[in-house]
């Protein structure tokens, strides 16, 4: 394995510097899934059937709180791949750790949030609306669960073996799944909910 | 025994009955046949586990071939019930579950791995690369192609196929219209083989982008290795958005959703609307690695390079842009008002000034060639003009008023098959002879690949054209049968005996590979077409890293040039080579996926949640396993170049 000193460890070799643009490259084809989910979504808005509109469930305080942790989730992670790059692994678990406690606590709102709209009378069965709003709000909280147990396995390896070129470019990649999530969050906060509530 | 009962088939007849012996006693052969020659453990290390992209195109292309054989023998039944009026061959049900799984089969489990397999064997040679980016993504890509491929294979005798048509239309494929677990199969496994296939678009993209030999820069790639390139990329854009789609109707069949039904809020056009943002890039998906098999093939067997590069990398991206913006026209009748139907009359009938650039370029490599008439190059041939045929009424369907005549007729389905047996059955056949010698080191016999070549161009033309006469005059696609008044009798029984030929031709091609396996002569070098690009440039068979040293590349065709020129192409001494480890995870994900589709399709939670569970702790394995890879030495590479005729 030829390594590049020249660059930071998680670009160093051939491989790790495929599966960065590999990754990107899937981040592309995540683009489309959520595009397609948003498209369905405007498309379905107006199909709530018998059921309630999303003006009348939203409620923007657990909707605040989620977007605060998942934003300074997203700055922790950026913190994260800092300090990996100045080589300290302490600081470097420790932001790892923050992160994923964050997204822990933005997982558990959700989980309310889901709670919540099912107790108001919008469950997955109620309409296309209510169908469509669980979906894509459930395919970023699976994302985000999946990225939680990811985290886990990358943070575990590093307390292992130390930041190597394996496992820093395994954090790197995750960061940018990470912040990828946050985007969407962001067209999430802005085109579900702050939409919905006008 | 009530457990049971759901897998019971709705609509049992003795042909059923008969495919479920007649698969227990193949398995059962399989298995004791493999036991018999103490075969298990060559299948597992050689093949099972193997992440080598050539073992994986072989893989690939010989499950489209067993596909092409199940999807086939569906035709013969479609054609053999419609052959005479009144006939009572088929019920109604049955006839939907023929055409259904005859048009998946075809398009997602045929036509997609024979691409893909000749993606995998000839991208990486092309480029010079030692295997693919990501290769155990690959094997995993490929084993959970085939698991896909395998659950939709056994609805027919497990629970009862998909009734739906290939584009399972909503309300239709709706509990409500579609009452047996068929259409969960088809939104389940093509799930799965979805996944693997946007793993391959992702693989081959980074592939492509990053690991070309030294010196060959975008525009000195080979031409095939342009259609993967485009091709991967519209893989990657277009199949989230099936998967989506599958996702949702899955929901609305399993956990009573509303997205596609027409109460509380739901809209059946949304499907539509989805499944052909997929459906029609998949087209293009289909067809330009065709497009860049022949361009391969011709510029080979005309000795000339091939003409207009630049304008058919150029024709090829605008295709692939195109063809994300002309889904509608798959529903011009379904009302979406005149000004948004003649924006994508337009848009596709735009599609045919860069497909014309594309033939007249091959035409033009034609012009003054020393043509060499190999069966290859005959495929070739008979593709321009048949295509043609499938275009020009591909335009007539495009145009939008014209469509309410056309629509839902025999004449749309003459159509598509004209332009997808010529272009990519033909392509797929011309590739399967052109690189037989390298992978599998003897050449199949030219004579009875022409005749055979013939056999299916005549059987495409008699099966087809009727179709176009009989569409015109009203025949409707999917109907079971019609009246003998109706004067179709005529015309679907020229098309029975197209049917027959096409039968007979693809059968003459199985009987060739026995024939040259047993008599054709194995010392025919490593470039028995005299060809121009980098996959010709290593031994027969390809050594495991394909090539010893790298290539240095500085024209589009080096390969041609250092024949000529006598400029060497491999300059640079042995090196030890890096390879990858095999592995068993993607083999056995693949069966765990099987399995969790299975559990999915018949809806028993307990079995799904193992699974899921299962493929979790595959990924997290795979996560924690300290795996390098392996380095060949110096002296192993020298002993293998030697075996094979001396080092290049």
């Amino acid at each position: 394995m030829k390594i590049d000193h020249s660059l930071p460890l998680e670009y160093s070799t051939d491989e790790n510097r495929l599966k960065i643009l590999g990754f990107w490259i899937f981040l592309g084809a995540e683009v489309m899934l959520f595009a397609t989910l948003f498209a369905s979504y405007f498309i379905l808005s107006g199909g709530t059937g018998d059921g309630p509109s999303g003006a009348e469930i939203f409620e923007i305080t657990p909707v605040l709180i989620e977007t605060l942790v998942l934003l300074t989730s997203s700055f922790t992670i950026g913190l994260m791949v800092h300090a990996m790059r100045l080589g300290r692994q302490k600081a470097m678990m420790g932001f790892f750790i923050a992160t994923i406690v964050l997204g822990a606590i933005f997982l558990g709102v959700e989980i309310y949030e889901f709670v919540h709209y099912v107790h108001v009378g919008a469950g997955l069965q109620t309409s296309a609306f209510s169908a469509i709003l669980l979906t894509t709000l459930g395919t970023h909280g699976a994302h985000v669960t999946f990225g939680l147990f990811w985290g886990t396995c990358i943070l575990i390896q590093v307390k292992k073996y130390g930041l190597t070129p394996r496992t820093t470019n395994k954090s790197f990649i995750f960061s940018l799944y990470w912040h990828f999530l946050d985007v969407v969050w962001i067209f999430i906060f802005s085109f579900v909910y702050l939409k919905g509530m006008m | 025994m009530e457990f049971f009962e759901r897998f019971a088939i709705p609509h049992p007849s003795p042909a059923i009955y008969a495919s479920m012996v007649a698969i227990a006693i193949v398995s059962i052969a399989i298995v004791v046949g493999i036991t018999y020659f103490k075969k298990w453990g060559y299948l597992w290390r050689e093949w099972l586990t193997t992440v080598d992209h050539k073992r994986l195109g072989i893989m690939y292309i010989i499950a489209a071939i067993l596909m092409l054989f199940r999807g086939g023998a569906d035709a013969i039944m479609m054609r053999a019930q419609l052959s005479a009026p009144e006939n009572k061959l088929l019920d109604a049900q049955h006839y939907n579950e023929i055409f259904t799984t005859h048009g998946v089969v075809m398009i997602l489990f045929m036509a997609m791995p024979f691409i893909i397999g000749f993606m995998n064997f000839v991208v990486p040679l092309q480029i010079g690369a030692r295997d693919v980016a990501f290769p155990r993504l690959n094997a995993l890509s490929f084993w959970l192609f085939f698991a896909g491929a395998m659950l939709f294979n056994i609805s027919f005798v497990i629970g009862g196929s998909p009734d739906a048509g290939w584009t399972s239309y909503f309300p239709l494929a709706d509990n409500e219209f579609s009452t047996s677990v068929g259409t969960n199969y088809y939104m389940i496994a093509i799930q799965i083989a979805g996944l693997g296939t946007l793993a391959t678009g992702i693989n081959f993209m980074t592939t492509i982008l990053k690991m070309r030999a030294p010196g060959m820069t975008l525009m000195k790639m080979p031409m095939f290795t342009w259609s993967a390139l485009i091709t991967n990329v519209i893989i990657v854009f277009a199949f989230p958005v099936l998967t989506v789609a599958l996702a949702m109707g899955t929901l609305d069949r399993l956990f009573g959703t509303h997205f596609f039904a027409s109460t509380n809020g739901g809209m059946d056009m949304l499907w539509a609307n989805l499944f052909w943002v997929w459906g029609h890039p998949e087209v293009y998906i289909l067809i330009l690695p065709a497009f860049g098999i022949y361009s391969e093939v011709i510029s080979t067997f005309a000795r000339r390079n091939l003409y207009g590069y630049k304008s058919m990398v150029a024709s090829m991206v605008i295709i692939s842009l195109l063809s994300f913006v002309v889904w509608v026209h798959h529903f011009f009748t379904m009302g979406q008002g005149a000004f948004v139907n003649s924006i994508f009359s337009i848009t596709t009938m735009a599609i045919a000034v860069p497909t014309g650039v594309k033939i007249f370029n091959w035409l033009l490599t034609l012009y003054k060639g020393k043509i060499t008439m190999t069966t290859p190059m005959l495929y070739s041939m008979l593709f321009i003009p048949l295509f043609t045929l499938g275009g020009v009424t591909g335009v007539m369907l495009g145009m939008s008023a014209a469509d309410y005549q056309y629509h839902n007729t025999m004449f749309l389905v003459a159509h598509f098959h004209m332009v997808i047996i010529p272009g990519v059955v033909f392509a797929m056949l011309a590739a399967l002879y052109y690189y037989w010698p390298k992978m599998f080191g003897f050449m199949l016999n030219d004579r009875l690949g022409k005749i055979g070549a013939w056999i299916i161009a005549i059987g495409t033309l008699v099966a087809f054209m009727p179709m176009f006469i009989s569409g015109l005059d009203g025949q409707a696609r999917r109907m079971y049968t019609y009246s003998e008044a109706s004067g179709f009798g005529i015309w679907n029984m020229i098309s029975m005996v197209g049917a027959l030929m096409l039968a007979a031709g693809f059968a003459l091609i199985v009987y060739n590979i026995y024939y040259s396996f047993r008599y054709a002569p194995r010392d025919i070098g490593s470039d028995p077409w005299d060809a121009r690009t980098l996959e010709w440039a290593t031994h027969t068979p390809v050594p495991e890293y394909n090539f010893a040293t790298m290539p240095k590349i500085d024209s589009y065709e080096t390969f041609w040039d250092s024949k000529k020129k006598g400029t060497p192409l491999f300059p640079d001494k042995i090196e030890k080579i890096h390879m990858p480890n095999n592995s068993g995870i993607p083999f056995i994900m693949g069966i765990i996926f099987f399995m969790w589709g299975f559990s999915f399709v018949f809806a028993m939670w307990i079995p799904l949640i193992i699974c899921t569970l299962g493929i979790f702790a595959c990924m997290a394995y795979q996560s924690f396993e300290n795996d390098h890879g392996r380095y060949i030495s110096i002296e192993e590479i020298e002993e293998t170049e030697k075996e094979l005729g001396g080092k290049r």
